[in-house]
């Protein structure tokens, strides 16, 4: 999975691109842990990811919490079977998905 | 429907690592039944969930192995179009442990209330058409399937 990071000020937003799964979540958890300090708007651009799995939805729920706390957060670019997921698991009323 | 002879075989430790050859070895099978990516991308990630789980609780610590037995077969289209069906089955001697008796989590929850736990089975058990358990001669025994 490639994690891309555009920084402006407090606004920060990480495009992923591949899959977020058991193998690859870890490696958002440490980015995220690095650069969550002072941001006040996150965003994840996800247009170019294919597959989440739960270990994924995990991630973005832990992030959902620290933004809750400093800022807000929001989704974007999500495919159709993301969204899919994202509906079966309630994430929608969670997350912010545009 | 076919017979478990019928069902292609591997058999890996279980570990994380070897999720890529397990999910790969069904969705060429998938791929060659002519699945529509859309079931092929399902079918993943429930064998993540459900491999991952064996991984990480049947052998508490220590390591010992999976099978994990893939076939499709035909099916009688109930009015949902679909045709085919593909039957996953992974067994593990390890502890007993029933994934299904895992209660839902509350979807409803708002993030700070939502817990982390038993969402992976939950998208299973939503996303397949039939899901079994059970413990027979020393082994965890899960099954799903999913029409398409």
């Amino acid at each position: 999975m490639e994690i891309v990071k555009k920084q402006d000020g407090s606004n920060l937003i990480i495009s992923l691109e591949g899959r977020l799964d058991t193998t690859t979540a870890p490696q958002l958890e440490t980015e995220l842990k690095q650069s969550l300090d002072g941001v006040q708007a996150l965003e994840f651009d996800l247009a170019k990811l294919d597959y989440i799995s739960s270990a994924g939805l995990r991630v973005l729920l832990s992030a959902q919490k620290t933004m809750n706390k400093q800022g807000e957060m929001k989704v974007t670019g999500a495919n159709d079977e993301l969204k899919e997921i994202f509906d079966v698991t309630g994430f929608v009323d969670i997350l912010n998905i545009e | 429907m076919n017979s478990a002879e019928d069902m292609k075989a591997l058999t890996v430790q279980a570990v994380d690592e070897n999720l890529d050859r397990v999910q790969g070895m069904v969705e060429e099978m998938l791929e060659g039944a002519g699945a529509q990516i859309k079931v092929i991308y399902t079918v993943a990630i429930a064998i993540e969930e459900m491999f991952v789980n064996v991984c990480h609780y049947a052998y508490e610590g220590k390591t010992g192995d999976v099978k994990v037995e893939a076939g499709i077969f035909e099916c009688e289209d109930n009015g949902d179009g679909a045709t085919h069906g593909v039957r996953i089955r992974l067994t593990d001697s390890g502890m007993p442990y029933d994934p299904l008796a895992k209660e839902d989590p509350d979807i409803t929850l708002s993030a700070e209330e939502r817990s982390i736990g038993g969402l992976g089975i939950y998208m299973v058990k939503k996303s397949m058409d039939s899901v079994d358990y059970e413990y027979s001669d020393g082994h965890n025994i899960f099954t799903m399937e999913k029409r398409f």
